[in-house]
């Protein structure tokens, strides 16, 4: 039997790919090593390289195909020995498949809008994700302090961060971004694309691996007053740099009794990405909202991307920025305006409901939407907001709904101990105690170090079907 | 004393050739399995990876098999490993089990950490491994607290502690430097130079100077030795073992390696040429080298070689197999090793 070539995983959240071009031909030699064909994956192009040895029998996919998903076969190779015949019993035989377990599967859990795969130790099938809603202009017209916007562009995260700090970088040459793979590599996660060509190695500068050493170079370049954008290839590496953003950047204004300021973003991925295990899949939201003289920005959509990144280069604050590796492939729509900013310190009503409130930042504010959709279905009008800013967190419109829901559920993929969700009850109780009906409930992630394994890690984290079911509870509905 | 504590080769790489015969047939052949075993074992696990059976991310080893398989070779058993998150090779190379280490790639519960380290976090007491570590530069104060524990127990032991070329900026290296020099403790610091900080060449990240200089500042002898050649790299990296183990105090070794692979494997490498890796490969394998030598010096015949491959991939095979049927944790894996009872 000719041994199927697969599509492979080619990075950590690849569920599909082109198959831009094969590098042999049909009939051609393979010896382990060789580049068979150039694969684009959701973040490069990469070349896929042979394992066994063979006769490339046949090429299932051709050039250009897209959307070819992860261990679809692509081609067949023959073995030593084989012929031609070996193929036509192949294609008799039909699509066995690859030899693995599904359930193993690498680039699990990847994009919200689709459907959940079911691991089997799964809670019990979660509803189909909708698609992602677009940010300004979807069903329930959400917030009356919200403008509107007659034009759009379909945008990913990924390209609405990098476009923010372009336009930083235009109109103030004192904004400069510096961090580890940031120019020549563009990005470990392509969000720098393009800045080094546009602003030259002066503005865009790839760091030694030391992020002690760069955010603290950093600090002390803000406060000679320049505006430094420092990335931290995900936020997990920011732990080795924590003193100096608390410490130094948070701290040094109050000390210095208002003179020295420190106008800089710290940015980057935060969260958990896709099976990349414990110490690399952090939420450090709790962390950073704790300090005192740090603003704490978390968007979720690409407009909240924009615009609050161009919000927070020009804060005169020290701001961290904490994006997610799982959205950055996501598209939304961004009002197409010269210079659309938002405000810090303002959440966003995404959703207006009557029955229970659901609150996150960041990726969950995509599972309290499909969430909602569930609960609707169900007879439960789910208010959703979308806090954007942790520090300083908008209480205002959070009551304001809580007022109007009288229940809360929050949700997000940290830990649950002195989390957000904590704080978020805990403002609930002080300023909103009359208007509970039920008691205020978080989703959080699992109390534990981030599993590996595919199927603890979904167990780990918060999926929709545990957003619906908190929601139920504090209506007080039994069981679907 | 003191000048016999300066660097030694003033950067200049130091290879030679060494004689196979110098060594015993079944030491050559377990230096050529070893170094095979890593590497089949990674073009596996790239495969797997392929097919999402691996998930996350996965930095394979292949084209640096002679750096870990030389300086093992140098170690003793009550020894301690630790490096960073390029660490299958260093696994096999300790001497733990390829199923093990496989079936945590694929997290399954008969994996080294039962499913929930993954590529990265691997570690085995039994056989002095301590990660598996995939914070940059972290593993390096870990070695010396590892050092330093051999020390107070006066166990004779030593840590090799290896950490990349990208790792050597991390501030914490030399906080490490300065108490293992000041405290004497019994550490080998193996640079793993592969050229390349992920995406950033050593020349890009790294003022000028010899890598293995770094600790001068600190008294610590250093060396750079060929890493492409297993022979060079136990005849080289000896006296630096026999020092530390003579309770001399730390020692720098900066091995010039090479990986063939991207860092990880979503690295598409595009800052490296073609033309570059393909030399490297040509003319450099670590394989290839002793696999020449071998049959040239008239140790081993090509037959003898060839079963040696066999028995390999059969090792290999079994692996991946174990890996790919070995279930999946328990649901209850969760919430255990949290905390020790207590």
């Amino acid at each position: 039997m000719p041994t199927q070539i697969l599509m492979p995983a080619l990075s950590p959240t690849m569920e599909e790919g082109t198959l831009a071009r094969w590098m042999k031909k049909e009939g051609d030699t393979i010896s382990a090593g060789d580049v068979i064909a150039e694969i684009e994956t959701d973040k490069a192009t990469m070349e896929f390289e042979a394992v066994d040895e063979g006769t490339l029998g046949k090429i299932l996919i051709p050039d250009g195909t897209e959307g070819v998903k992860v261990n679809q076969p692509i081609g067949l190779l023959l073995e030593e020995g084989e012929d031609e015949s070996a193929l036509e019993e192949a294609a008799k035989a039909g699509q066995s498949g690859g030899s693995g377990n599904e359930s193993g599967g690498g680039a699990s859990d990847g994009e919200a809008d689709s459907a959940p795969k079911t691991a089997p130790a799964a809670p019990k099938s979660g509803p189909a994700q909708p698609p992602v809603p677009s940010s300004g202009n979807h069903g329930a017209q959400p917030d009356a302090d919200e403008p509107t916007y007659d034009s759009f562009k379909r945008q990913t995260v990924r390209e609405a961060l990098r476009d923010a700090m372009a336009e930083e970088m235009r109109a103030d040459p004192d904004v400069f971004v510096m961090g580890e793979e940031v120019a020549q590599y563009e990005g470990a996660y392509k969000v720098t694309q393009g800045l080094l060509s546009e602003f030259g190695d002066k503005r865009v500068i790839d760091t030694p691996i030391t992020e002690m050493g760069f955010a603290g170079l950093g600090v002390g370049a803000a406060f000679a007053r320049l505006k430094p954008v420092v990335e931290f290839m995900t936020f997990n590496f920011s732990m080795q740099a924590l003193d100096q953003i608390i410490n130094s950047a948070a701290k040094t204004l109050y000390m210095a009794g208002g003179q020295m300021g420190c106008p800089m973003v710290f940015r980057g991925p935060n969260g958990a990405a896709a099976r990349v295990a414990a110490q690399h899949s952090q939420c450090y939201a709790s962390w950073y909202a704790h300090v005192p003289g740090l603003k704490v920005i978390s968007p979720w959509s690409a407009a909240d991307a924009k615009g609050l990144l161009k919000a927070a280069i020009r804060d005169p604050n020290p701001v961290v920025f904490l994006e997610h590796e799982i959205l950055y492939g996501q598209t939304f729509d961004v009002p197409d305006v010269e210079d659309f900013v938002l405000p810090i310190g303002k959440a966003k009503v995404e959703r207006v409901g009557s029955d229970v409130t659901l609150v996150a930042f960041s990726r969950m504010v995509g599972h309290c939407m499909a969430a909602a959709e569930t609960l609707a279905e169900q007879g439960i009008e789910a208010e959703v907001i979308n806090l954007r800013t942790l520090r300083p967190l908008d209480t205002a419109t959070l009551l304001k709904s809580v007022r109007k829901t009288n229940r809360v559920v929050t949700v997000e993929e940290g830990w649950p101990f002195a989390g957000i969700g904590a704080e978020i009850g805990q403002i609930c109780m002080e300023q909103a105690f009359d208007w509970l009906d039920a008691p205020v409930t978080r989703v959080t992630g699992a109390d534990v170090p981030m599993p590996y394994a595919a199927n603890l890690e979904k167990l780990a984290l918060p999926q929709p079907e545990h957003v619906v079911e908190a929601a139920r509870a504090v209506c007080y509905r039994s069981q679907a | 004393m003191a000048a016999s504590r300066r660097t030694r080769s003033g950067g200049k790489e130091e290879s030679g050739t060494p004689q196979a015969k110098r060594f015993e047939p079944d030491e050559l052949e377990h230096l050529y399995r070893s170094m095979l075993v890593i590497r089949r074992f990674e073009e596996k696990a790239g495969q797997l990876y392929g097919m999402g059976l691996i998930g996350g991310f996965c930095h394979l080893y292949i084209g640096q098999e002679a750096v870990v398989v030389g300086l093992q070779k140098l170690a003793r058993p009550g020894d301690s490993i630790v490096t960073s998150y390029r660490d299958h090779g260093h696994m096999l190379a300790a001497g733990m089990d390829p199923k093990g280490v496989m079936a945590e790639l694929t997290g399954r519960a008969g994996g080294y950490s039962r499913g929930k380290g993954g590529s990265m976090h691997m570690f085995s007491r039994e056989k002095g491994f301590f990660g598996g570590h995939g914070i940059v530069g972290a593993q390096v104060p870990v070695g010396t607290g590892l050092a330093f524990a051999h020390k107070y127990r006066e166990d004779g032991g030593i840590c090799m502690c290896y950490l990349g070329d990208g790792a050597v900026n991390q501030g914490q290296v030399y906080e490490s430097f300065n108490m293992a020099a000041l405290w004497g403790l019994p550490i080998v610091y193996i640079i793993e130079n592969n050229k390349y900080g992920m995406g950033t060449s050593v020349e890009r990240a790294s003022a000028p100077g010899d890598l293995c200089q770094r600790g001068a500042a600190y008294g610590i002898p250093g060396k750079s030795v060929n890493g492409m050649n297993v022979l060079d790299v136990i005849e080289h990296c000896a006296e630096a073992v026999e020092h530390v183990r003579a309770g001399k105090g730390p020692y720098l070794l900066d091995l010039k390696t090479y990986r063939y692979r991207g860092h990880s494997m979503s690295d598409p490498a595009k800052y490296r040429t073609k033309e570059e890796v393909s030399k490297m490969r040509s003319e450099s394998d670590p394989i290839d080298q002793l696999k020449t030598r071998l049959l040239d010096q008239g140790v081993f015949d090509e037959n003898h070689l060839k079963d040696i491959d066999k028995q390999v991939k059969g090792i290999i095979g079994e692996a991946a197999e174990f890996a790919q049927q070995s279930p999946e944790p328990d649901p209850s894996e969760l919430w255990t090793d949290v905390l020790v009872d207590a």
